[in-house]
């Protein structure tokens, strides 16, 4: 199969700081990281023609984001699936690129989650609202976290995964986060307790949260936010930074059914097609960006993604398989410290296109050598329910 | 003391599921076209193209399909009852659901998946919540 060259990343920023103390807003996150995005791609305001927005600014979504960025784009892409929007996004983008509907698209992201104290994890339940699948959740008390939980204890009762494997994914993105500056300053900002590396024994013997959980499993709460630049091959080709190119995306949807295995995620839906489009396989990955909103999330879908087989994930993670520095063990994962350990403002998504293209671009503070191909997973809503997946095949020349 | 978030007895979709709680009944939707079993209540079938879906009754017995025990939580009513269960409970009849498991010692080493549970009810005004408690010898 012909690998085809459609739209490449060409501009990238993560908005540094996980605590802006209340004295930015989520809208100037979005503006000033688009503007350092499209900066690093040697773009301006001008060249964008597209525009995608989970909402999370407010308003009429994108509506209200052209006007506030300064922009009269020709598409506009409000799709909000959760944390996956800009693994949809980017999926979207381009789709429209390719179409010859747009040439440049600005993705973009920010939260003060962190500032606004809001518990997403311990809250309590589901999302609220008045859609009649939540009016048969409320009354349980299901917090988010347990919500993951329950996919945990169900693959330890059906698989015989251990809270001991499942740590090796907290392991491995402590490893890189200290790696990271802005991952440490974070980890100060939020003020997490004896920040350092951690073990096994570390992750598995923290508090519990909801059993299985412990702590060390849990992301973290913080504020922030990002852009990407997405562009045809024509721009790609002027811009200041190598292309990372798009080369497959998938999307697929999951919730409560009636006999369902509760074990396989949407990922399983989204992912063939992905690696069909970019014309490789998950063996071939450098590098595995997954939404780590715990340590099932990422459990979960390395085997939904096909790097092993369902129930083999637990003894497949383990020996710190998933570090940046065992490259021919398998995937480096989550080499910016991900949401467990660096950035989590409720919508993790968009940092695992950054930091995928980070290290194709050779930019990671955990850089693979040679990293040469990437995959970028978005889990949105709740694993344990209704959730959407995104998947999104990248790869350097 | 917080009150437990109560659903809403106006929803369009749900209404008729929590109107029969306060008969202590436990309902489903079956489609008479297709027999598919609709969970949780909506007025079109998932299944085929109709909306001919009739109420049943479930006997209320089940089992833990899967289950956490929350041990920390910010909401007023439930930050005061951790540790308790929360379980997604297979009904024998197909159905699968979101409730608590209660009416045990401890729950981080009372309940385990597989086991077998029946529908306890908890009364309020308007309706009743189905939870569940051990129902084996």
């Amino acid at each position: 199969m012909t690998q085809k060259r459609d739209a490449a990343i060409v501009g990238i920023h993560e908005y540094p700081s996980r605590d802006v103390e209340g004295q930015v807003s989520a809208l100037q996150i979005k503006a000033e990281s688009a503007a350092r995005a499209l900066d690093d791609a040697g773009l301006s305001w001008s060249d964008v023609d597209a525009l995608y927005d989970a909402g999370e600014g407010g308003g009429l979504g994108g509506l209200n984001m052209a006007e506030y960025f300064g922009l009269k784009p020709n598409v506009i892409d409000t799709t909000n699936v959760g944390g996956s929007s800009y693994e949809y996004h980017a999926a979207h983008a381009k789709r429209d690129i390719t179409a010859g509907k747009a040439r440049v698209a600005l993705l973009t992201y920010g939260s003060t989650a962190h500032s606004r104290v809001q518990a997403i994890g311990v809250g309590g339940g589901g999302f609220g609202g008045a859609h009649p699948a939540d009016n048969m959740d409320v009354f349980a008390g299901a917090t988010l976290v347990a919500n993951y939980a329950m996919v945990a204890q169900r693959h330890m009762h059906q698989f015989g995964t251990t809270s001991e494997q499942l740590a090796e994914i907290s392991v491995a993105t402590r490893c890189h986060a200290m790696r990271n500056p802005e991952a440490v300053q974070a980890m100060h900002d939020l003020e997490f307790l004896d920040i350092r590396e951690t073990t096994v024994a570390d992750v598995a013997g923290s508090r519990m949260i909801a059993d299985p959980l412990h702590l060390l499993e849990c992301c973290m709460i913080s504020d922030g936010g990002g852009a990407v630049v997405i562009a045809a091959p024509e721009v790609a080709r002027d811009c200041t930074k190598i292309p990372v190119w798009l080369l497959g995306t998938g999307e697929a949807t999951a919730y409560p059914e009636n006999g369902r295995d509760i074990t396989v995620s949407a990922a399983a839906q989204s992912a063939p097609g992905a690696f069909d489009e970019a014309g490789v396989s998950p063996d071939e990955m450098d590098i595995a960006m997954i939404y780590d909103s715990f340590s099932i999330t990422v459990l979960t879908i390395l085997e939904d993604l096909g790097f092993c087989a369902k129930g083999e994930g637990g003894s497949w993670v383990e020996g710190g398989r998933l570090r940046f520095d065992r490259p021919d063990a398998g995937p480096a994962l989550n080499t910016d410290g991900g949401g467990l350990s660096s950035n989590h403002p409720g919508m993790r998504g968009i940092f695992l296109l950054i930091e995928a293209a980070r290290q194709l671009r050779g930019e990671s503070c955990s850089q693979v050598a040679d990293a040469k191909l990437a995959v970028a997973h978005g889990n949105g809503g709740m694993l344990g329910s209704r959730h959407c997946a995104g998947t999104i095949v990248m790869g350097r020349d | 003391m917080a009150d437990r978030p109560l659903p809403k007895t106006n929803e369009a979709d749900t209404r008729a599921f929590w109107e029969a709680t306060r008969d202590s009944r436990l309902t489903y939707q079956k489609c008479s076209d297709c027999g598919t079993v609709v969970f949780y209540p909506r007025r079109h079938c998932t299944g085929c193209l109709g909306r001919n879906l009739v109420w049943e009754e479930s006997a209320g017995c089940g089992s833990v399909y899967t289950y956490s025990v929350v041990r920390q939580s910010y909401h007023p009513f439930f930050r005061d009852k951790v540790p308790y269960a929360v379980a997604w409970i297979d009904l024998d009849e197909g159905p699968r659901l979101l409730s608590n498991v209660v009416g045990v010692d401890d729950p981080v080493s009372d309940i385990r998946i597989g086991m077998r549970v029946a529908v306890t009810w908890e009364e309020h005004d308007d309706l009743c919540i189905p939870l569940f408690e051990p129902d084996e010898d």
